[in-house]
């Protein structure tokens, strides 16, 4: 980096008087946190032009080792995890659910008059979709959900219904026997099929 | 200089000035002499209002008598990343309602980061016989009910364009309102909303257009209908696709590259919601032609992303997700030399570690491949100094350069050292750059050398960033030009604040949140600066309520020639000395 001649600032003559007592450089968040630390007003008023303090060199200085006082900063820890800053990084909302992407699926349950639609990406676990599934259709049909069973049960009429699933190369599955994240890239369709007809699936 | 002015008559000056649109150069004019500034004033038929606060309706409409098309930005850029809490303003009904009464042949009117109602467009709709353009960008408020008044009543409208808004959407039956004899649509956006339209009525407007140029459907338009779409349209220069995926099926595919091929005109394509690979290649006969592309909604991988990219020599505009990697840049960078404007958005921003090996290299590849470019938005999640220098030394040309690697305060990832001395270079070199943001860890010294270079600096984002007041008066005692200047989560008090505040006048606005501005500065600056609105947003209550030296949440300070707002929430504090008595 070229400094050029004559234009840069000698330090002493820019150095500002503001090293903030106490002055912390963990992240922030929304509120500017920094809140203790107290100063007169009337100092603010005029520019105090002093020499450096020790204190605002260390911070300036490039040949301080120690500079570095946040610990995200050091490339040789692993990044702590993290409680989400407000607005950062700068994504607009639009763009934060391409990646959430919606996985809408069609889910048809055999006898019933119309499809309905789910986002997969909304649930973390077969156990989520299956309940969901259950208050979609409670309205059309009853259904209850045996627990340690992936099987849906309409108590009316005794008829039971087993979760099924195309998949990406047009094979229906039955729902459960992969692990969710592989469920959810490969399912295309929901089907709940009558048992009676699920004879064969794998 | 008197004698000359009144030997022209007024119709020659008319005539003289109405070559000149910009407006820096008619206000030039306006301040010649008396006579001019009225001359002008009745004959300036554009004007352009980058914060709406800035001055009143009345004065607008006062002063310019017969403006045909009119520009006006509402809230803080911040605003898209959700710092500016709901009910701040920006309410556009008082223009609509003074420009109904001023200006009854407008036809034109753009807004950004405005709240717009139902009423207001309701207003629009009945108000302006000749009314053409409707640009809403990041605009909320409004509903399908108020683009339903549009379709229904604007006769001449040309393009409705809804960019990116926040729309209550009741349901696509809207757009059945544009009438059977309505014919002259150019220009149709309506990919931000979510509800299906129907296609068939989409079709058959689409059918009596002839005059459409531009058409970006939304996510709810299914890929088996756009081929019909097309055929529609084949004069068509700019496509949004709804939503690029189905199973592939032969005869889908094959009719939709018949239909895209048939657009001879097509040039700029967006949209690709849920892309799948498989239907990109019915877009192959167009890449000779295209010179933008937006594939930025459409997670797409490398391998794919080349095989389309390289086949567009012509591309000037590219949106992108990271997928497309370090390798794919490269090859962009060899593909594609008339590139002028790139944007690498993260697909997985909120993700600790990376997810794709996007580095710096890939914007070096760019830098030193594409002559031409001179805009670029980079998500990344390392830079170095040495890349920063390299690219700047590359592209000396960048007006734009905007840079923001993931984690906040991340050093050069090979010395550990601030980037100071890299976006030094990128200053010093790109002697034209009129925007910058700023990641990373940086020091004062980085802003010693933005306030030393960056002569013609006109924006300046600001985030986590510097160590003191000094790296804030770097900025506002050298950028001569900055107009805009946000700033978050950095060290900046009061000092630098108030030994520029007559810089501040000189700006469109200043933006800070999470920093150490106290609220008695605040009203310090209020009070001496009359022509600045100082407003203090906070949360927590009255600012009243604590010491003066406690710091505010958020500060947005900005010239205004109509005094302070009146329609400000009860977060939101003005600082303006008249209304120190409303703060108890």
């Amino acid at each position: 980096m070229s400094k050029e001649n004559g234009k840069h600032l000698p330090e002493s003559e820019t150095k500002l008087t503001l090293g903030l007592p106490g002055e912390t450089r963990g992240p922030t968040t929304e509120v500017g946190g920094k809140s203790g630390t107290k100063r007169g007003f009337s100092e603010t008023i005029d520019l105090n032009v002093e020499s450096s303090s020790e204190k605002q060199h260390s911070k300036n200085s490039d040949h301080d080792d120690g500079f570095v006082i946040d610990h995200e900063a050091s490339a040789s820890r692993p990044p702590p995890p993290k409680a989400q800053v407000v607005g950062w990084p700068p994504v607009r909302a639009s763009r934060k659910n391409v990646m959430k992407s919606c996985k809408f699926i069609k889910v048809g349950l055999d006898g019933a008059p119309y499809l309905r639609k789910v986002d997969l990406e909304m649930y973390n676990s077969y156990h989520q979709l299956l309940t969901a599934l259950q208050d979609m259709f409670s309205s059309c049909l009853t259904i209850r959900n045996f627990l340690n069973e992936r099987k849906f049960m309409d108590p009316v009429n005794g008829i039971e219904y087993l979760p099924t699933y195309e998949d990406k190369d047009g094979d229906w599955m039955l729902v459960g026997d992969v692990p969710w994240k592989m469920f959810v890239e490969s399912c295309k369709r929901l089907r709940l099929m009558k048992s009676s007809e699920a004879i064969g699936l794998r | 200089m008197l004698r000359m002015a009144s030997s022209f008559p007024e119709e020659v000056l008319e005539h003289v000035f109405s070559f000149i649109q910009s407006d820096t150069d008619r206000n030039a004019i306006s301040m010649v002499c008396k006579s001019w500034y009225e001359i002008e004033r009745w004959c300036r038929r554009r004007i352009f209002i980058g914060n709406c606060y800035a001055v009143s309706p009345r004065m607008v409409t006062g002063r310019f008598p017969e403006v045909r098309s009119i520009e006006l930005k509402g809230k803080p850029h911040f605003a898209d990343f959700n710092l500016v809490p709901d009910g701040w303003g920006g309410y556009v009904y008082p223009w609509i309602s003074a420009m109904a009464k001023g200006y009854p042949w407008l036809e034109e009117i753009r807004l950004k980061r405005m709240v717009v109602t139902d009423e207001s467009l309701e207003l629009i709709a009945k108000s302006f016989k000749n009314f053409k353009v409707l640009v809403l960008s990041s605009c909320e408020g409004f509903s399908t009910d108020g683009l339903a008044a549009i379709a229904a009543n604007c006769r001449n409208l040309r393009e409705l364009d809804l960019r990116e808004c926040d729309v209550d959407d009741l349901s696509g039956h809207w757009l059945s309102h544009f009438p059977d004899t309505y014919t002259s649509l150019v220009s149709l956006n309506i990919s931000c909303l979510g509800s299906e339209v129907s296609i068939s009525t989409l079709e058959r407007l689409v059918g009596r257009c002839p005059n459409l140029r531009s058409l970006r459907l939304n996510r709810a338009v299914p890929i088996e209908r756009l081929a019909n779409l097309l055929r529609q349209a084949p004069q068509l220069a700019e496509l949004g696709t709804g939503a690029y995926s189905a199973e592939l099926r032969p005869d889908i595919f094959s009719n939709l590259a018949g239909a895209l091929s048939g657009c001879k005109e097509l040039k700029s394509l967006s949209g690709f919601w849920e892309a799948v690979p498989t239907y990109l290649p019915a877009v192959y006969s167009l890449c000779p032609g295209l010179t933008s592309l937006n594939l930025s909604y459409a997670a797409i991988q490398s391998p794919d992303l080349i095989k389309l990219l390289s086949q567009c020599p012509s591309l000037q505009r590219l949106w992108v997700l990271d997928y497309i990697e370090d390798v794919g840049l490269e090859a962009l960078a060899a593909s594609c030399t008339d590139l002028r404007e790139l944007r690498v958005f993260p697909s997985d921003p909120f993700g600790a570690e990376p997810n794709v090996s996007l580095t710096e290299l890939g914007l070096i590849s760019v830098s030193a491949g594409c002559p031409k470019l001179h805009s670029v938005l980079y998500f990344c999640r390392q830079m170095s100094n040495a890349a920063l220098t390299t690219i700047a030394r590359n592209r000396p040309n960048f007006t734009c350069f905007r840079l923001c690697i993931i984690e906040p305060r991340t050093p050069d990832y090979l010395t550990l050292e601030p980037l100071d001395v890299g976006f030094g270079a990128i200053v010093e070199h790109c002697k034209d750059l009129r925007r910058l943001s700023v990641s990373g860890l940086l020091t004062d010294r980085a802003f010693e050398y933005i306030g030393t270079h960056a002569k013609k600096l006109e924006m300046l984002s600001l985030a986590f960033a510097g160590d003191s007041d000094l790296g804030l008066h770097h900025v506002l005692s050298g950028c001569e030009n900055l107009k805009k200047l946000e700033i978050r989560d950095c060290p900046f008090g009061d000092k630098a604040l108030l030994a520029n505040a007559a810089k501040l006048e000189t700006m469109r606005s200043l933006w800070m949140s999470s920093c150490m501005v106290s609220y008695g500065a605040c009203k310090l600056l209020g009070r001496k600066m009359p022509r600045l609105n100082v407003e203090v947003i906070d949360e927590r209550g009255p600012p009243d309520s604590r010491a003066e030296s406690c710091p505010v949440e958020k500060l947005y300070i900005y010239r205004s020639i109509s005094g302070p707002r009146f329609d400000m929430p009860d977060f939101v504090w003005t600082m303006d000395e008249d209304s120190a008595l409303r703060l108890s």
